[in-house]
């Protein structure tokens, strides 16, 4: 799509709407639901990388808190062993290099399967992760795991800032500036012939494959693109956190992002945003009012799964189409 | 020392065959992963557990060991009341919704533990220790493990027997091979899946139960024992009863000699060990 085709389509005129009004999200929020919101952000970046694999190639995996993982110790590994190299510009692509290593060796064995065996795959994949992390507590800090400070950022320090000043100063803006590359990245590669692929494959994997399509690559490619993707969004995780423990490569974390991208709807490419935004508030909303939150999550789940299987964007999708037809017929 | 490992290889083998054993009927007959499995197992730890307390030591030994049964028989309850209120919808949906509506379930259950049992310790342990420890060629034992050997063993033939021999076995294994060939044969499919995910809990509730003596029930009781049951019926081959029993040995001798030899490492290594059989045998090892 060129530079034309993307203002005639209204589309692209409401995401950019959106991306002013998120740049004075900062003015509008109070710092602690600043935080929330950031923390929506990274997992928003995570949703759209799991979507990838779930909404647009078909496997459901169960063990994509790995990569976040990969992603976030990376970050903590390097402020621990390599305090030097400890500046963002250096982080996140070694972030995106080990969340790519590891979904390639993960992935090799995963993509192999397809449905209920990729699943199960790959959450005993992640609770490998999950075990060395856990076990090898004098590298990794097991399960009171690692703090992580403030990095720099080309040169800038952030030396005697408390970590809330920088959230909503400098880091807000970096976020941003990820989440909006990552979301045109991951736009481009779902309308690129690959993407429309990848579709071929999940709707029809025989005949998918009677075309010339490399079935097996090219779940592979998804699987790394998808893990590079959450990856990123476990090293931005980190610095708003400013913590990691083992439990991010734990499958029940891995299924929280299952969850956030079914919340708000994996057929539709903004579903997981959505999802992943609305999740962060409402987990934080059971724990911080009954200690039974976690009944209140699953039978959120369960609701979800029974009435509204499209998600919360599918949900509107529906409804507008449906609000579009009356308004043709009449 | 090697008796005692190979002992304790066998006693961790025992639990985890009633676990995957549980988890792979369910997955044969109803195509589901169940992930609230591990929650299951830790309901049936719970309810022994309280009833071996509230029994105490008034009441003859005896009793003791058959209050274990309590497991089966109130998770099997628990598992009717699921499969009727929420399972039962999900046999014609994708498998995304099957996985997330056990997931729910898991973490409901995990609540609905808290809110009965709260979150202290239920030691239970009279059963463990009236039975004291029996000498295996010069090395002491507790008796009590080798009991629940026994009754791993007793329950695998049952359900051996029962699937080869009995009418509803084999209708079970009809449905488990072809699920719309048996609806065309007139097999009452509603009636069958309900009873072989009732099943399924109650061998889960069964092991908790068994396992309540040797330690105290916990919240987050069932975490790890889902996970080794999973590791078993990949490295087994989903829905095989085979599988399950050569993949519980696999993974209970590897988790005792691990422990024995390499105390750090055992978990990883056990994931190393099923890696590898998966890439050598994708589909397990006695899988479809």
């Amino acid at each position: 799509m060129g530079l034309t085709g993307m203002v005639k389509n209204p589309r692209w005129i409401v995401y950019s709407l959106i991306f002013i009004a998120l740049l004075f999200i900062p003015r509008i929020l109070s710092i602690h639901d600043l935080m929330l919101f950031e923390y929506g952000i990274t997992f928003a970046i995570v949703g759209l990388g799991f979507n990838l694999l779930l909404g647009y190639t078909g496997l459901l995996s169960f063990g994509h808190g790995a990569y976040f993982a990969a992603g976030a110790y990376t970050i903590a590994m390097i402020s621990k062993y390599f305090p030097q190299a400890y500046s963002l510009e250096i982080l996140i692509p070694a972030a995106l290099f080990f969340s790519m290593v590891l979904s390639i060796i993960f992935g090799f064995v995963c993509v192999r399967h397809t449905k209920i065996f990729f699943s199960i795959l790959a959450l005993s994949l992640s609770m490998l992760l999950f075990a060395l992390l856990f076990k090898l507590y004098h590298i990794t800090g097991g399960s009171d795991g690692l703090r992580v400070p403030l990095p720099t950022l080309l040169g800038m320090s952030f030396k005697g800032i408390r970590r809330p000043e920088f959230l909503s100063g400098t880091y807000y803006y970096f976020l941003l500036g990820m989440f909006s590359v990552s979301f045109l990245v991951m736009k481009g590669i779902v309308s690129s012939p690959f993407g429309k692929a990848l579709q071929a494959i999940r709707d029809n994997e025989v005949r998918a494959e009677l075309i010339g399509i490399r079935v097996r690559r090219y779940r592979l490619y998804a699987f790394v693109i998808s893990g590079m993707f959450v990856g990123l969004g476990g090293a931005l995780w980190t610095f708003v956190n400013g913590h990691v423990t083992a439990d991010l490569s734990h499958w029940v974390f891995s299924g929280e992002i299952v969850y956030m991208t079914l919340l708000g709807g994996f057929g539709i490419f903004e579903g997981p945003i959505v999802g992943a935004i609305i999740f962060t508030y409402l987990k934080l909303y059971a724990m911080g009012n009954t200690q039974y939150w976690m009944f209140v999550i699953g039978g959120t789940l369960i609701v979800l799964v029974l009435l509204l299987p499209n998600g919360i964007a599918g949900a509107f999708a529906g409804l507008w189409t449906k609000i579009k037809k009356v308004i043709e017929e009449t | 020392m090697w008796i005692i490992y190979t002992l304790n290889g066998l006693y961790f083998a025992a639990l985890l065959f009633l676990i995957s054993l549980g988890l792979n009927i369910i997955l044969g007959v109803m195509g589901i992963l169940n992930l609230a499995h591990g929650s299951l197992y830790a309901i049936g730890a719970f309810i022994a557990a309280w009833i071996i307390i509230t029994l105490g030591t008034q009441v003859p030994p005896f009793f003791l060991y058959v209050s274990l049964l309590s497991g089966l028989v109130g998770v099997g309850i628990v598992g009717f009341l699921m499969e009727k209120s929420l399972i039962r919808f999900m046999y014609k949906r994708t498998l995304e919704y099957q996985l997330l509506l056990t997931f729910g379930a898991l973490m409901l259950l995990e609540d609905v533990i808290k809110m009965i049992w709260g979150g202290q310790a239920y030691y239970a342990s009279a059963p463990f220790e009236l039975l004291g420890k029996v000498d295996i060629f010069g090395n002491v034992y507790p008796a009590y493990f080798l009991f629940v050997m026994f009754i791993a063993l007793i329950a695998g033939l049952l359900i051996w027997l029962f699937m080869s021999k009995t009418k509803l076995g084999i209708m079970l294994r009809a449905i488990s091979l072809d699920r719309e060939m048996a609806t065309g044969l007139g097999l009452d499919i509603t009636g069958l899946s309900t009873f072989a995910f009732v099943l399924g809990a109650g061998l889960a509730g069964l092991a908790g139960a068994l396992v309540v003596p040797t330690t105290p029930a916990l919240l987050g009781f069932g975490h790890e024992p889902l996970i080794f049951g999973f590791i078993v019926v990949v490295v087994g081959g989903l829905g095989s009863l085979k599988g399950a029993l050569v993949g519980s040995l696999l993974v209970g001798f590897t988790r005792s000699f691990g422990i024995a030899v390499f105390p750090e490492i055992e978990l990883p290594l056990l994931f190393l060990i099923a890696g590898i059989i998966l890439v050598v045998k994708p589909e397990g090892l006695f899988g479809r």
